[in-house]
């Protein structure tokens, strides 16, 4: 099996630590342009999206050729895979064609862990269904220590549909090997309280209210009404109960980070004033996810 | 006149209540005689010294896949694969294409295998119309082509209405009725047992609870109609509870639990690899203790392995898109002995039974015992002998186990079926 970059649970804390260190050297200075290396010149990468994604899937493209990468992109619609070609011959095939590494989104947790066990090609992963999202952990964490310079001791809160968050996962998964305390709160029938045993450091609470009293970083999750039909929870008061608005942000710490994912959904987890407030560092987490994927990459087809 | 004796063996047939070392003559395929120093003039025989002789294994839960998905498995296949894990008769689930739900289906099964299989098939029909759970199959015409069970398995009757009426025929019909006990709407869209571990892969779960209420529900069924009810592949330390319960209460309830769920817990799992996902799914360690102890103490009549065959192309894709359910009949035996056996929990005959005596009663089957005059069905195995399985070179057409390279120690040496060994450890 080869390496590439499947899960955050899997990775040490030494690793992800160089990883956010050498992200820090491909931030550009406030005001400059973004740099340009030539060190993956002459390499290939594939980005094999079987799910919708503009955002991560442009964030990884842009990576891959600010470091002088080939980067061929596909999406699921309009490639043999909507033909029924199974996930094992698509990437047999691309296998065939030797990328240096695959970018891969999925839609069935596990995929690309599935496909590593069957495929030399380094994979990263770029969400897998309701798993996780590594390279989102990295970049959520590179904008907190750009504001806040640690991770430890900071209280986090991760707000919204937790069960079915591969971002959320990614996330706690990090934060807990850094010594965060972790606070998840959402509606009961999208909180299992499994998921405050998956690593040390999680409080599970409903209130919203509790989960921000006094929290360092908040993160909202998008809240995907489609999922109605797994986890039953009622949409029309979700706002009122779960949506992050101004009074949030009084009672939380006065530098609390706000941060999101995206895309957002503006009235619908979050208030228009919250998102485009001081404390929004969603934007910041858009430019830090292609210094991490920088780092990402040259470190996967380093190897 | 074919005539075979088995030599020297340990004669364990917990139907008579025979632990002995013996020989077993046997003659135009029924069992002639157990006793010392049996006369071998004029007759083929077989030693046994230092191996255990048994009446032969009785499974009442495997896919064979024929009609309709013999890509996956055939009679023919499925029978070499029992034949090979020392099963001498397996008992066939409905799920097939058509749907084992009338006569005609039942006797094409009964036909093909009386050419093609190599151990004894027995079918079993279903409860509904396509197991549809809708419209009652016909039970009665069935019956008299050569079913010997209901079951709907794979597809649980959801309306409680008609799987009362269900019972009440089969029990008119003196037939057990077997559930596949899941509640589909609390189980849907699960891929593996509800848990840290799902949470943590972030796989959808499939709650213990689901199989809890329909035991339950399914246990005062039983007590309204008489019928004999069976639970099929119990998994659940709280259904194994309730089954107790329901013995205790004097119905005709029934269980049994195949290899996987008594060694198996979701923790043991090789992420995202879909030989370890089947229904039930792997539950817990307490549960896997829960059913060793229900095999122990009683709760738990048999073992059955739920066989379920799937080729490769189905089993090698996304975890959720995989069809539930593994090959289990070569590993069945060498399971039972390294979880009840090795451990010193119960002694072979306690095995014995459970692969024998028992499941043929739950069926009613004239098989699984070595009683004078009984059809000459025999396994003989070792308890000690280690072995590696290797699964590429199974006899069935489906390679999706998660026990391939698992050393093991003690298995099957030779099935002998109506007085002719049909498999010898090579």
């Amino acid at each position: 099996m080869s390496k590439g970059l499947l899960d955050i649970e899997s990775i040490s804390r030494e690793d992800i630590e160089s990883i956010l260190t050498r992200s820090k050297t491909f931030q550009p200075g406030p005001g400059q342009p973004f740099k340009r290396t030539a060190i993956l010149q002459g390499r290939s990468i594939v980005n094999l999206f079987f799910e919708a994604s503009t955002r991560t899937r442009t964030s990884f493209e842009i990576a891959a050729r600010r470091m002088g990468a080939e980067v061929v992109s596909i999406t699921s619609s309009g490639s043999s895979v909507s033909k029924g070609e199974s996930l094992v011959d698509t990437l047999n095939t691309l296998g065939a064609m030797r990328p240096d590494a695959i970018v891969m989104r999925h839609a069935a947790s596990g995929a690309p862990h599935f496909l590593s066990r069957y495929l030399p090609v380094p994979i990263v992963n770029a969400g897998d269904g309701t798993h996780e999202h590594p390279t989102q952990a990295l970049l959520d964490a590179l904008t907190i220590l750009d504001r806040r310079g640690t991770l430890e001791g900071l209280r986090v809160a991760i707000i919204g549909d937790i069960a079915h968050s591969r971002v959320a996962r990614s996330n706690i998964f990090l934060l807990s090997k850094f010594g965060a305390q972790i606070v998840l709160c959402g509606p009961a029938t999208l909180l299992p309280p499994q998921i405050g045993q998956i690593a040390p450091g999680i409080e599970l609470t409903t209130d919203m209210e509790q989960a921000i009293r006094g929290a360092d970083v908040i993160m909202m999750l998008r809240v995907q009404l489609e999922r109605q039909n797994e986890a039953a929870f009622p949409a029309a008061e979700y706002f009122s109960f779960y949506g992050l608005r101004l009074e949030h942000i009084e009672a939380a710490k006065s530098n609390v980070i706000v941060m999101h994912p995206g895309p957002i959904n503006r009235g619908r987890e979050i208030a228009s004033e919250v998102a485009d407030s001081q404390r929004s560092a969603i934007l910041n987490q858009v430019e830090n996810g292609i210094a991490v994927r920088m780092a990402v990459l040259e470190r996967v087809l380093a190897q | 006149m074919s005539k075979l004796v088995i030599k020297n063996g340990r004669v364990i047939d917990p139907a008579q209540n025979i632990d002995k070392v013996a020989d077993v003559a046997i003659e135009n395929g029924t069992v002639r005689e157990v006793a010392a120093n049996i006369d071998t003039a004029g007759a083929e025989t077989f030693d046994a010294s230092g191996l255990v002789v048994a009446p032969g294994f009785v499974d009442i839960h495997v896919h064979l896949r024929e009609p309709g998905f013999e890509h996956s498995e055939t009679i023919e296949s499925g029978s070499r694969a029992a034949a090979a894990g020392g099963f001498t008769s397996i008992c066939c689930m409905p799920n097939t294409q058509p749907v084992n739900d009338n006569a005609t289906v039942t006797s094409y099964i009964v036909d093909r295998a009386r050419r093609h299989a190599i151990v004894n098939v027995y079918p079993i029909g279903a409860i509904t119309k396509d197991s549809a759970g809708e419209e009652l199959a016909s039970f009665a015409s069935m019956k008299q082509a050569g079913i010997v069970a209901i079951s709907d398995d794979g597809r649980p009757v959801m309306n409680a209405r008609v799987v009362r009426h269900a019972m009440e025929f089969a029990r008119a019909l003196d037939m057990p009725l077997i559930e596949h006990c899941e509640d589909l709407h609390l189980s849907a869209g699960g891929n593996m047992h509800e848990g840290l571990v799902s949470t943590r892969l972030g796989l959808r779960g499939i709650p213990r609870s689901s199989e809890d209420v329909m035991v339950a529900r399914d246990i005062l069924l039983a007590e309204l109609t008489g019928v004999r009810y069976h639970v099929a592949h119990i998994s659940s330390r709280i259904a194994v509870e309730m089954v107790a319960f329901a013995k205790s209460r004097g119905l005709k309830v029934t269980s049994e639990a195949t290899p996987h769920h008594f060694v198996l817990a979701d923790t043991d799992m090789l992420p995202y690899d879909s030989n370890y996902k089947m229904k039930p799914p792997l539950r817990e360690r307490p549960d896997v203790e829960a059913v060793t102890q229900g095999l122990i103490n009683g709760a738990i009549d048999a073992i059955a392995t739920d066989h379920a065959p799937h080729p490769g192309d189905e089993k090698m894709q996304e975890f959720e898109r995989c069809p539930f359910g593994i090959i289990g009949l070569e590993t069945a035996l060498g399971l039972a002995l390294e979880q009840l056996y090795h451990p010193g929990h119960v002694g072979l005959p306690h095995i014995v039974k459970l692969f024998t005596q028992n499941p043929a009663q739950i069926l009613s089957l004239d098989r699984g015992t070595l009683r004078v005059g009984a059809p000459a069905d025999v396994t003989i195995f070792n308890p000690d002998h280690e072995w590696t399985y290797d699964v590429s070179k199974s006899p069935s057409k489906s390679r999706n186990s998660p026990f391939d390279s698992r050393k093991f120690k003690g298995g099957p040496v030779a099935t002998i079926v109506a007085g002719s060994i049909v498999w010898q450890l090579p």
